[in-house]
């Protein structure tokens, strides 16, 4: 009964994984990766003399750090307010609201924003009725860091919300009672029970936002990219795309490619033992 | 790994490291949810509720209100977008001829049609595989289960990348074929992991009483396993089908720029986000000012129409997302 599954995972996941031997090639698309001349490292060579690979290495990261920052503490707020309300069909209305746009596409999403901060968008609309010049935040390399996390923020912010909803619906109230019989007010019961209580389920997507510190999602950028120029929207992915596929040049792509999967798997191994360091279970269990 | 799937893969294994005993488990179920407040709880201050008000009503708005200035200009009149200078907030004179406009362009229509087909056959397919996958592995005395749910987990961590995965599609002809849009992303190791974990749990009392009337792993699987995990198999459902709607750098990456065969997303991008002009009758809309692009109404009608099946499906689906979601990969 798994075979079908199997079959379609071998050729599109494990045969690929094979085809990575072209970022030790010159390939060559007309005889294949059999025939193919073989460079060494050559490509490797080649990628860390690009300072447009740096820039895409330098721009993951930042972005990376900016969504950690600004993204990460935003569902922990909203379930805890979500959490607090007595109502329950009040509570179910406001999470199928917050999950929708997780179910929009990014070029949804992105036209979404576009509608309303771009040059013809709502913001500068108002603007211009107002006489205040115009602000098209759309295409400003300046202000794309704080653009794209927003954007995330809208998407995926109210999804996130569903892990810590969970986290908090299994802390044993009794905990609460005693607390509060003991004195404790609203803020100390969040200190001491609520905040421990989520713990596991923090570090353990801090974890994974680590471990995924190379990735910080690709449509988005792609579509974007255009808009605000290359040097502020390439990211590792974008990198492999457009120095790798659309001018040819795929063993290129492909080393670029795989310094990523590398340096990810080290992120994702490093991370995890830094949360059994803090006495935590992480990704995997010891 | 992309967002999506770490973020559901996270959500997955929350239980697990939480240590919950119940909570969470087989969803739905709110634990320990109240919906008056206890005795020891302090009653609210006013100023409290009205910050908590204020916050929840933002954050709806913030989801909202531009869903509603796309629709609310996507039905208005010429005149009405002329008077609020782009979009409209309000409802200011309402029309449907967008709409008409729309759908009878041939370009929009094929790419509804191509859009509908490869989520439909692509959602068919995935559920088809994933779910035999599922149950096979769920059945912990089947040949080699263990060695093929490490097989399915390591791809989760490692995989050929972009690159590759682009050569052997190609390699394989998929240049320019549908099913390029569809095979490649046909199965998800999360979605087996989230199936299978369910399909554990069914109880082995009943499948013991239909095997002893004579049913097979088949019969078993469509008339006991199926049918008690209804949630989660429209969880996971929506999961790909949303995927597969929503496709978008596949049809980059493997039709050709002007391809016929186009889908929704790629046309929402060209005509819309890229606001370029497609070979059609779109952008002789309403009069010759706006020549160059279309009229604005018409291109939040393109928005609205690729909403449109989302809304649709979301409302049955949606009160069964936590199932989904949270029961994924707790023993994966």
């Amino acid at each position: 009964m798994t075979v079908p599954a199997v079959v379609l995972l071998v050729v599109f996941n494990y045969v690929p994984l094979f085809g990575l031997v072209t970022a030790f090639q010159y390939y060559d698309p007309l005889v294949g990766v059999w025939h193919s001349d073989w460079a060494g490292l050559e490509q490797f060579h080649q990628l860390f003399g690009d300072p447009l690979f740096w820039e895409a290495l330098k721009n993951t990261l930042y972005l990376s750090f900016v969504q950690l920052a600004l993204f990460f503490p935003i569902p922990i707020a909203l379930a805890l307010l979500l959490n607090s309300l007595l109502s329950e069909r009040l509570r179910n209305f406001i999470q199928s609201v917050v999950y929708l746009p997780h179910f929009f596409s990014w070029v949804l999403a992105i036209t979404v924003f576009q509608q309303m901060f771009g040059g013809a968008g709502v913001l500068n609309q108002f603007l211009r009725a107002h006489d205040v010049g115009i602000w098209n935040v759309m295409t400003n390399p300046h202000t794309f860091a704080l653009l794209v996390t927003s954007q995330v923020i809208w998407k995926e912010a109210g999804w996130g919300i569903i892990v810590f909803l969970a986290a908090l619906a299994a802390i044993n109230t009794d905990l609460y009672e005693a607390a509060a019989a003991d004195g404790a007010g609203s803020f100390r019961r969040t200190w001491h029970i609520t905040l421990p209580g989520l713990r596991g389920v923090i570090m353990l997507l801090l974890v994974l936002r680590l471990g995924n510190a190379l990735t910080v999602g690709f449509e988005q950028f792609l579509i974007q990219r255009d808009a605000v120029g290359h040097d502020t929207a390439d990211v590792l992915d974008t990198f492999s795309f457009y120095y790798g596929i659309t001018t040819g040049n795929y063993s290129y792509g492909a080393a670029a490619g795989l310094f990523k999967g590398v340096i990810s798997l080290l992120l994702i191994w490093g991370a995890n033992r830094m949360a059994h360091a803090f006495g935590s279970d992480g990704l995997y269990r010891r | 790994m992309t967002d999506t799937i770490a973020i559901e893969h996270d959500a997955g294994r929350a239980g697990a490291t939480t240590g919950t005993p119940n909570g969470g488990r087989r969803g739905g179920r709110r634990a320990g949810r109240r919906t008056a407040r206890p005795l020891w709880e302090e009653p609210p201050t006013a100023a409290g509720q009205t910050a908590k008000g204020l916050t929840l009503g933002g954050v709806l708005a913030v989801v909202l209100v531009p869903l509603w200035i796309i629709v609310v200009t996507s039905f208005s009149t010429p005149g009405a977008i002329n008077r609020a200078g782009g979009l409209v907030l309000w409802p200011d004179g309402l029309t449907v001829e967008p709409y008409r406009q729309m759908l009878g362009d041939p370009t929009v229509r094929t790419a509804l049609l191509v859009s509908l087909g490869i989520t439909g056959i692509g959602t068919a397919l995935s559920m088809a595989v994933s779910v035999l996958c599922a149950y096979g592995l769920s059945r912990s005395r089947s040949l080699g289960h263990r060695f093929l749910l490490v097989l399915l987990i390591i791809t989760m961590f490692v995989s050929g990348g972009l690159i590759p995965t682009f050569l052997v599609v190609t390699g394989l002809g998929g240049y320019d074929r549908w099913w390029a849009l569809i095979l490649p992303s046909a199965v998800s190791v999360f979605n087996i992991l989230v199936l299978r974990s369910f399909y554990s749990e069914t109880s082995t009392d009943l499948i013991g009483a239909a095997r002893m009337d004579g049913a097979g792993e088949w019969r078993i699987l469509w008339s006991v396993v199926l049918p008690t995990s209804r949630a989660v198999t429209a969880v996971i459902a929506l999961f790909y089908a949303v995927g597969y709607w929503n496709s978008f750098f596949n049809v980059m990456l493997y039709m050709p720029t002007d391809s016929p065969k186009w889908p929704l997303q790629y046309v929402l991008y060209t005509y819309v986000n890229k606001g370029n002009s497609l070979p059609g009758s779109l952008n002789s809309g309403f009069g010759t000012a706006h020549a160059q692009t279309a009229p604005l109404s018409l291109q939040m009608a393109v928005v609205v129409l690729t909403l449109v099946p989302l809304l649709i499906v979301y409302p049955f689906v949606q009160k069964h997302l936590r199932t989904g979601v949270l029961t994924g990969a707790i023993k994966g």
